[in-house]
């Protein structure tokens, strides 16, 4: 490598007389030098190191906690100190009773025999029913979270249980066994969440975790899986009792109103034939009255052409006519009245 | 020569500072022993520290809360059922000298904790019935309209609970304590992270369960169809009553008319009831007589006096 060249085109960018002295004398000098630069690359690597700003920095010295970095570009004392990064601002969360396979716009989840031995519980009544939840957290003093707890939330060794996946699994099945199934299944819902959040963050306080619960979220909680046609065995029944009583009610207002109906037909026509009856017997009556007023007048006579009208409009029109002599005794054996019936027919 | 013995001191001394200094993180804990025997202080803060090289030797141990997980176990509860119970502690080396001196390190200590806490759990579990390992409070069960009325619970799971899941653990936790305590060890507490009943009881347990549903289930068609009959007889009710109430209402207005019709009549046919008679009876024959009627006649009669005298 022809130096000078090196040394002009250094110059060109770099402030020489900041550099360290160098030795510029034969090849030994070159050696030194690129190793000192390596060196001094490798102290400046190790001096500097960055935090997102999702997270704070918790730089131990000889081991000793020193401080606790805010997010940006910082400085360290290069191999006594050590940086450990912890996501404070960022929400973790941890499932129980199932297994998000692949996070996306439709997850997918699936179980297997150990999220199931996760979520079967016992509730309060002795009988069983299985419990999916979620918890979200996130830590709140990073220094208790990097240095109280062995194991906290992030396992090992992959399938091992975590102090914190214990806590959730102890403070779920405390909650749930104080409820009964069908408080678990429907009605106390709410008041498990926010119980069990409650409990887990006084024992997140109580082994010094540093970890705050922000929530705990029940997912499917459903009767284990033989008890399951029973349960829909249950809604059928609430389903018919609902048909049936919604039958019941759709025939009596059928029903009814027609019944109503029929009933103000009833009167309405009572209503008709009074104004018919007194309507006729006024009728009648101004009829009489009439009659009678000329009547008064020559009664004998009236009489008598009424009397003959009538016979004279009546008698054509009827059938047999016999005409007995009063004298005339025993008619009755003499007379069939039958054929003569047959007869007028 | 000279530049070899130089080069060996060097690297002597080396070895000598590298093995008198030490750190110990946050998480850390020390005690030193010189010829297996332990000298000083146990040191717990963390920092850098020196010891003389060579003879005097370190032994680091866990600050943290340690995980113990017991052996899942079935065990005979007072009330004779037997169950599956998981549970777990956590603990840590509060006393490192004694520590050392009573179990050496962490493998020695999960095994003490195992015989300890499992057989404390086994004592206190078997001591109390199953409910009492299940629930925490008496708290009545609130009341869902569902299972209003039908009582789910398993027969033991009715009664008063005197201890509690929270007195259970700590019954454990305080009679284990004192014992791991020789060891050096603190307990912060015992939790149950599972309970299960074994297979056979499980299976009965669902059994149990599934009856309980078809009662429910029966039970809701059952208030289905009464329900449905109420509404049925009420329907009957009302049309009873709508259809009487119709009729008694035109009864009595049909009733009115009549009244008032007769009082009409009464009142006209009054100035003259023979006249009345009279012509109601011409108005009859008209009627009455018909091409189908054969009348007989008397002579004696008005009409045909004329056809045996003309006077």
């Amino acid at each position: 490598m022809d130096l000078g060249n090196w040394r002009r085109r250094a110059d060109s960018v770099i402030d020489v007389g900041a550099l360290p002295p160098f030795s510029l004398r034969g090849r030994g000098g070159l050696v030194t030098r690129i190793v000192l630069v390596l060196l001094a690359l490798a102290v400046l690597v190790s001096t500097y190191y960055q935090v997102n700003a999702d997270s704070v920095a918790v730089v131990q010295r000889f081991g000793r906690y020193v401080r606790t970095t805010d997010p940006g570009p910082h400085l360290k004392i290069p191999l006594l100190e050590t940086v450990t990064i912890v996501p404070v601002q960022r929400q973790l969360k941890a499932e129980f009773g199932f297994i998000t396979d692949r996070a996306s716009v439709r997850s997918q989840f699936s179980q297997n025999e150990n999220t199931l031995a996760e979520s079967l519980m016992l509730t309060g009544d002795l009988n069983v029913a299985v419990v999916e939840w979620i918890v979200q957290y996130k830590v709140k003093d990073p220094y208790k979270y990097l240095f109280k707890v062995r194991n906290l939330d992030s396992p090992t060794r992959r399938g091992e249980s975590t102090t914190f996946r214990d806590m959730n699994e102890a403070v779920m099945r405390e909650v749930v066994g104080d409820h009964s199934v069908n408080e678990v299944l429907t009605v106390g819902r709410e008041k498990i969440q926010v119980d069990a959040k409650n409990l887990l963050q006084e024992l997140c306080d109580k082994y010094e975790t540093g970890l705050e619960v922000l929530q705990i979220v029940l997912q499917d909680v459903n009767p284990p899986d033989p008890v399951k046609p029973a349960f829909n065995e249950v809604n059928q029944a609430i389903q018919e009792k609902e048909r049936l009583i919604n039958e019941a009610w759709a025939d009596y207002n059928q029903t009814v109103p027609n019944a109503r109906g029929e009933a103000e037909r009833v009167v309405r026509a009572a209503e008709g034939y009074a104004l018919e009856r007194v309507n006729n017997a006024r009728g009648d009556v101004a009829r009489f009255v009439n009659i009678y007023d000329e009547y008064r007048k020559a009664p004998d006579v009236t009489r008598k052409r009424l009397y003959l009208e009538t016979l004279n409009e009546v008698l054509p029109k009827t059938g047999r006519k016999l005409i007995i002599d009063s004298s005339m005794k025993g008619l009755l054996p003499l007379l069939n009245l039958d054929p003569i019936k047959q007869e007028a027919k | 020569m000279k530049r070899l013995g130089l080069a060996a001191a060097a690297f002597l001394l080396l070895l000598a500072l590298a093995s008198s200094l030490y750190t110990l993180d946050e998480t850390e804990q020390a005690i030193i022993t010189q010829f297996g025997e332990p000298v000083g202080t146990p040191k717990t803060a963390p920092g850098l520290y020196m010891k003389i090289p060579f003879i005097q030797q370190l032994h680091t141990f866990e600050k943290r809360w340690l995980e113990w997980s017991g052996d899942p176990n079935q065990i005979p509860t007072k009330d004779k059922k037997y169950i599956w119970v998981d549970t777990y502690t956590r603990w840590r080396v509060k006393d490192p000298l004694l520590f050392y001196q009573r179990v050496r390190d962490e493998r020695s200590a999960q095994s003490r904790l195992d015989d300890i806490v499992d057989g404390d759990t086994r004592n206190v579990i078997a001591n109390n019935d199953l409910i009492e390992v299940v629930r925490s409070t008496d708290r009545p069960f609130e009341e869902t309209e569902e299972d209003a009325g039908i009582d789910t619970s398993a027969a033991e799971a009715i009664g008063k609970i005197a201890m509690g899941r929270n007195k259970i653990t700590r019954a454990i936790l305080e009679m284990s304590r004192p014992i791991v305590a020789e060891f050096g060890i603190e307990l912060v507490d015992v939790q149950i992270r599972r309970v299960n009943y074994v297979t056979e009881v499980q299976q009965k347990v669902f059994d149990r369960m599934i009856s309980e549903r078809r009662r429910i289930a029966e039970r809701s068609r059952s208030e289905g169809q009464g329900k449905a009959a109420e509404i049925r007889g009420q329907k009957e009710r009302e049309l009873k009553g709508i259809q009487s109430e119709a009729y008694r209402k035109a009864q009595e207005i049909m009733g009115k008319a009549d009244g008032e019709a007769t009082r009409i009549y009464a009142e006209a046919y009054g100035r003259d009831p023979e006249l009345y008679q009279f012509l109601k009876t011409m108005e009859t024959y008209r009627k009455t007589l018909a091409s189908d009627t054969t009348l007989i006649l008397s002579t004696d009669g008005e009409f045909f006096r004329f056809l045996k005298q003309s006077r």
